[in-house]
């Protein structure tokens, strides 16, 4: 079957230093677009550079973005990345966004791993060591074992928001990662770790909450639930001075008391102090001239009641998190 | 049709606008709202990742409501979609609802797990059809380009928006399209506003925001439109810090979904609460209103 490739080439030393390549190539009906890739590689043009070596999605290293979707070159079939193509339109082909690229479709991962270094990824165990190895119940692993899934492909990275307006953010891999750490029963060094992930410039309160991750992750690690989890999980352990548990207490608060929420007292209760509440001024200022501040909150009819199914879920989540089912 | 119609916090407090434009058009469009005025906001994913079982229940509260009148949802907001649809999911385990269901028994709401949620704009496509909406157009937006803001929740987790319709996340640029209006195809239309990180992390806020209005711009955008109001808060709240911020004129109007479907259903920019904007759409209106008469 014949199809069409259209590439984003790469080469620093070239001008421009970027360009789109078309390529037709004959291949089999079930072939990946990864397969695609190679023979366009082995029979076209030997200066296409990629990166491969499992070919069946274990070793994370084809991450590419394939018509704009972060993902395994070796993962997706011709059919299921020509599905949403116009007739004779080329499957686009681009390198993983997020990191710099080297050539074509390799990119530098250094940064990747460098902040998946920064989380202290291995067990700290702490305590008096067993006499033979450490034994953990079943269960206890079996939520752990989602996010050990992963295989440091980036595809989480390639497409993560947050990390296009804020190169320090962690990212989604190292996150969950770090997630994983603090969920497993070895470890000893949950506060350590939790004060240092909330508190740290680029740590869990970056995170924009906009899915990319769960979305393309090919081994449903779903980064951001885990750093949602890091974040309650932080906060429960008292490391609350950031704007983000501010915000997260404040928004709890307007809604348990009049079962709506109030954007202003929101907003001007997340900030550390006047002077980033006078950051604010302008836009504060502005929004009320042209009648966006109401002068006054109304509540929900039921308010009150709403407030009572609070007070009953607060108590039963306390509950649910001693025991450890979140 | 008639929808269990759940306005969320923004239109009624910061977005009034849009509160009042969504009242104009439902009617030409046959659809009938019963407002749940005793639902409780969704929680914006921030009540989840605090106790999820709250957020289910003041969910499953909103759901019984609508349950009980046997009426799907109708949601103005792509962050209250989002967020109702992942409790919804988890809901429809028997056992966790009846837990749920407990916190509901003071006041005798059983959620059964029926209830359909969905985006004004999903039922436009869905239910009322485009080809209605074409016919109700007075004045086409002939010569308008308008490039569409979806925010995440309308698009992801496709496992829960868009299992069932696959085109969902195309569905802005059909209306545009049905409104006699020119769709503009740019790569920031499903990414996030930023405005989850704007009280954190306020320049990575502006940025985000800032970049997506750019990318719309240089792709020739008139104005950018959006089905959600906290999209709507930064794209427009912030625009003119966000201009700041990259060092970059911005200056394009942003309409909320009711708002662009008005326009070209004959109501004026006034009657459609634009004049709430931070950044007017006036200049924009016009230029287009004139070129539209010739
Ligand atoms: S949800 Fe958070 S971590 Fe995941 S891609 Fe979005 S911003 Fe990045
Ligand atoms: S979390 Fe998923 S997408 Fe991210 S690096 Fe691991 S396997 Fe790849
Ligand atoms: S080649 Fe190993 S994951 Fe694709």
């Amino acid at each position: 079957m014949e199809v069409k490739l259209s590439v984003q080439r790469c080469h620093p030393d070239a001008r421009p230093a970027s360009w789109w390549q078309d390529y037709t190539v004959d291949v089999p009906e079930h072939a990946t677009v990864l397969d695609a890739l190679l023979a366009v590689r082995d029979d076209q043009d030997e200066t296409l550079t990629l990166r491969c070596s499992c070919r069946s999605h274990i070793c994370g290293s084809c991450t590419m973005r394939i018509n704009g979707r972060s993902t395994l070159g070796c993962k997706t079939k011709l059919d299921a990345a020509r599905a949403r193509l116009r007739e004779g339109e080329p499957i686009r082909i681009q390198p993983a966004g997020n990191m710099a690229v080297i050539k074509d479709l390799a990119v530098n991962l250094e940064g990747f791993f460098d902040k998946v270094k920064a989380v202290t990824p291995y067990l700290q165990p702490t305590g008096p060591e067993p006499e033979r190895e450490y034994i953990v119940p079943n269960e206890a692993m079996l939520t752990v074992r989602e996010a050990m899934a992963c295989i440091l492909c980036g595809a989480c990275v390639s497409a993560c928001n947050s990390l296009e307006a804020e190169p320090r953010f962690l990212g989604p891999a190292a996150l969950a990662k770090a997630w994983r750490f603090t969920e497993d029963p070895r470890d000893g060094r949950d506060a350590e770790r939790l004060e240092f992930l909330s508190s740290v410039p680029g740590g869990i309160w970056d995170c924009t909450h906009c899915f990319a991750c769960v979305e393309v992750c090919p081994k449903d690690v779903r980064p951001m639930e885990r750093i949602l989890e890091l974040r309650r999980r932080s906060m429960e352990a008292g490391f609350t001075d950031n704007n983000g548990s501010r915000h997260s207490q404040a928004f709890l608060d307007t809604i348990s008391r009049s079962g709506r929420l109030d954007e202003t007292r929101v907003a001007m209760r997340s900030v550390r102090g006047p002077s980033e509440l006078l950051e604010w001024t302008p836009v504060g200022v502005k929004s009320f001239l042209r009648g966006k501040v109401p002068l006054r909150h109304k509540p929900i009819p039921g308010a009150l009641r709403v407030k009572a199914i609070f007070a009953a879920a607060e108590a039963q989540g306390r509950r649910d998190s001693k025991r450890g089912a979140r | 049709m008639n929808v269990a119609y759940y306005p969320g916090c923004v239109a009624k407090g910061g977005a009034p606008e849009l509160y009042r434009s969504v009242k104009l058009i439902l009617e030409p469009l046959g659809i009938t709202p019963t407002e749940l005025f005793d639902a409780a906001c969704t929680g914006a994913g921030v009540l989840t990742e605090r106790n999820p079982l709250l957020a289910d229940a003041l969910n499953g509260r909103t759901f019984a409501m609508a349950e009980k009148r046997g009426m799907p949802i109708m949601t103005i907001c792509s962050t209250c979609t989002g967020t109702m649809l992942a409790c919804n999911e988890r809901l429809q385990d028997a056992g966790y609802r009846g837990r749920v269901n407990e916190l509901l028994a003071p006041e005798k709401y059983e959620y059964q797990g029926t209830t359909q949620i969905k985006h004004l704009l999903w039922i436009l496509v869905e239910g009322v059809g485009l080809e209605r909406v074409r016919a109700l157009v007075r004045r086409p937006l002939s010569g308008l380009r308008v490039a569409p803001f979806y925010g995440c929740y309308l698009v992801r987790p496709s496992a829960l928006v868009s299992a069932d319709h696959p085109d969902r996340d195309t569905y802005l640029e059909q209306l545009v399209a049905a409104l006699g209006g020119e769709p503009v195809e740019y790569e920031s239309a499903r990414k996030c506003c930023g405005f989850p990180v704007i009280t954190m992390n306020r320049d990575a806020g502006l940025r985000m925001t800032g970049r997506n209005i750019e990318d719309a711009k240089s792709h020739g955008a008139d104005v950018m439109v959006t089905p959600c109001p906290l999209c709507h808060l930064n794209l427009d709240g912030q625009q003119h810090e966000a201009a700041r911020a990259l060092g970059v004129p911005l200056g394009v109007p942003i309409l909320h979904l009711p708002q662009l479907i008005g326009l070209a259903f004959g109501f004026t920019p006034r009657q459609l609460g634009m004049s709430h904007h931070l950044v007017r759409p006036g200049a924009v209106l016009e230029r287009y209103a004139e070129s539209a008469t010739v």
